[in-house]
């Protein structure tokens, strides 16, 4: 089929633009896949034969391990904490009028928005005041001060969708606020929800700074990449750099599915 | 909202009419319970119900919006209330399919609510609210998203069920033919207050305030002030002329100032003055208004007042009506309604 008003000089430049713009994002990261099955040490051109060797160094590198658990205990727990909060605040939104209500939003949206080398010190600072610093719940409350506000905003975005009169009818035909919260508040944003869980996941997986500042002894993978970094180069970071890779574009791409589903088909008049 | 008296009958179909912001749908709310009223009492059946939540009232309302909960299909949506109730599924399902069953969507049970049409959703919505089988029902212009044809039909199965079910019907609407065709008494609000409550047949022979009958649309309105007696008739002084009046019981003295109205279907037009005991203004036709079987033909006076007259079209063949065309405006001094001082 032709459309008589496009050009099709101007679609196929802009197709190779798209293209374009996809090779420069993903390229290094594509690089960093295809050296971590090179039998050379060093990323060089023309590659070395095929090996799993690297795969093999870090499977049996328990540091690796090691990190791994800090970053899926944390990972797991962050995520938890952070969408329940995040659901609170933006229900809070969703629900009640008060005074100071712009300057409740502005303070709960802000974290992310601060320089996170001067959140980890600001962190550090705080938490080792309270003896808190360096122990395994450490990274898991800094990780949720920064990820609390995009579950907000996902489950914020969900509410604002719903029919004003959806809450009210349910306590109408006879559900108490507890109930209304069960069964048509939750059921409402529960893609949201899921949606914000994983995200903030992804986000508590593949942050560093923050981590870098607080962990102390209990480092997250990212921190424990920095330390081999410093030590050698090894294209076991490429191993493990797919692996963050993969875990982290899972986590988003689930959370995109279930926040951009096609909507159900409109209503017949 | 002020001074709100009102008692609703059992089993009695209520309309509540005004226009927007008039306070109509805050005083279902009110019954419902979601909104609360600064002071008073609102009871039902004699018990005080102010601090009873809404969710203990049994007060089901049918929401403009139908507010039927997207992520449940149409049976659970009727099985709603009766989930909150802690009834166990199998009644449950047997009670909702009843009331799908007569409204005449059961085929759709297991739909999801996004695929239905206006009309069934509006179904949908009343077996939702009817499934308790409560005292009372609560309606805030529900017919207000459907197209025309479909509203006919849908008022008849309203009036219907609500006949046969014998339940109190409180109806909130800023439609005239839906209030006054199925309405038993109909309650005329404006800017919080009732200004008039009866039945549409009283409120449409004798409006009580201007504003209904400003409101009401069909009448002509006449202000003026008394001027003396022309036998048993007062003549009254209007921007339109020296209009007779039945002073009806009132002793009407002179320079008491009154307010009458003529329903547009009582008046008749002609191409010359008319002969007889009638009351008789000289206008213009201004436009041509068909609705249905009947046309509205709206008319200037030389002052400048607007008056209108509802025919048939057989009734009109007899005249010509041009936009400008000179017309003579006539009742008999008996056809028109004075209103009752205070207004």
């Amino acid at each position: 089929m032709t459309d008589v008003n496009r050009n099709p000089l101007i679609d196929w430049a802009l197709r190779l633009y798209v293209l374009a713009c996809f090779a420069f994002v993903f390229a290094p990261i594509a690089a960093s896949f295809v050296f971590s099955f090179n039998e050379d040490r060093f990323p060089s051109l023309p590659l070395g034969g095929f090996s799993t060797e690297w795969y093999r160094a870090v499977a049996a590198d328990p540091l690796v391990w090691d990190g791994l658990w800090n970053t899926l205990v944390a990972g797991v727990a962050v995520s938890l904490a952070a969408t329940v909060l995040g659901f609170g605040a933006a229900y809070t939104d969703y629900r009640y009028r008060f005074f100071g209500k712009t300057v409740y939003l502005a303070l709960a949206l802000i974290p992310p928005t601060i320089p996170v080398v001067i959140m980890g010190l600001a962190m550090l600072a705080f938490l080792s005041r309270i003896g808190l610093s360096g122990l395994s719940w450490s990274v898991i409350l800094a990780h949720i001060v920064i990820c609390a506000p995009f579950a907000m905003a996902i489950v914020r975005l969900r509410l604002s969708q719903i029919d004003p009169d959806l809450e009210a009818a349910a306590w109408n035909l006879g559900a108490s606020e507890w109930q209304a919260m069960a069964h048509v508040i939750l059921p409402f944003a529960r893609p949201a929800i899921l949606a914000a869980f994983f995200i903030t996941m992804a986000v508590s997986f593949d942050e560093f700074a923050i981590a870098w500042f607080v962990s102390g002894l209990n480092e997250t993978l990212p921190v424990k990449v920095l330390g081999f970094l410093q030590g050698q180069v090894s294209p076991r970071i490429n191993v493990i750099g797919t692996f963050v890779f993969l875990a982290s574009m899972t986590l988003v791409i689930l959370a995109q599915l279930l926040l951009f589903r096609r909507p159900a088909p409109e209503p017949n008049p | 909202m002020q001074d709100l008296d009102l008692t609703i009958q059992k089993g009695e179909f209520l309309a509540i009419m005004g226009s927007s912001g008039c306070g109509k749908t805050t005083t279902l709310r009110m019954l419902a319970g979601l909104e609360a009223p600064t002071e008073g009492e609102i009871r039902l059946r004699g018990q005080r119900i102010n601090d009873l939540p809404t969710w203990s009232r049994d007060t089901p309302m049918v929401w403009q919006s139908l507010a039927l909960f997207p992520f449940l299909n149409v049976r659970e949506n009727v099985e709603f209330s009766l989930r909150m109730r802690g009834m166990a599924s199998a009644e449950r399902k047997r009670r909702a399919m009843h009331w799908l069953d007569r409204l005449q969507i059961a085929e759709f049970a297991e739909r999801d609510v996004t695929q239905l049409s206006g009309g069934q959703r509006q179904r949908v919505a009343l077996a939702r609210s009817l499934v308790t089988e409560p005292e009372i029902l609560l309606l805030d212009e529900p017919l207000s998203a459907l197209d025309a044809h479909l509203k006919v039909r849908m008022q008849a199965v309203l009036a219907d069920l609500q006949r046969q079910l014998g339940i109190t019907f409180v109806y909130v609407t800023h439609s005239h033919s839906e209030a006054f065709s199925m309405a038993d008494r109909v309650v005329i609000m404006s800017r919080g207050r009732i200004e008039q409550v009866g039945s549409p047949r009283d409120i449409h022979g004798a409006p009580r305030t201007r504003f209904v009958a400003e409101f009401l649309g069909s009448a002509n309105i006449f202000s003026g002030k008394v001027i003396g007696r022309d036998g048993a008739h007062a003549v009254v002084e209007t921007a339109s002329g020296r209009l007779r009046v039945d002073p009806a019981a009132r002793a009407l003295s002179a320079g008491e100032p009154v307010t009458f109205t003529v329903s547009g279907d009582r008046v008749s037009l002609s191409a010359t003055p008319p002969a007889g005991d009638l009351n008789v203004i000289q206008a213009k036709v201004v436009s041509e208004e068909f609705v249905g079987a009947t046309t509205t033909v709206h008319m200037e006076a030389a002052d400048g007042t607007e008056l209108k007259a509802q025919k048939s079209h057989a009734e009109l063949a007899q005249i010509e009506i041009r936009t400008g065309q000179p017309v003579f405006v006539s009742w008999p001094v008996q056809q028109a309604h004075l209103l009752p001082a205070a207004a």
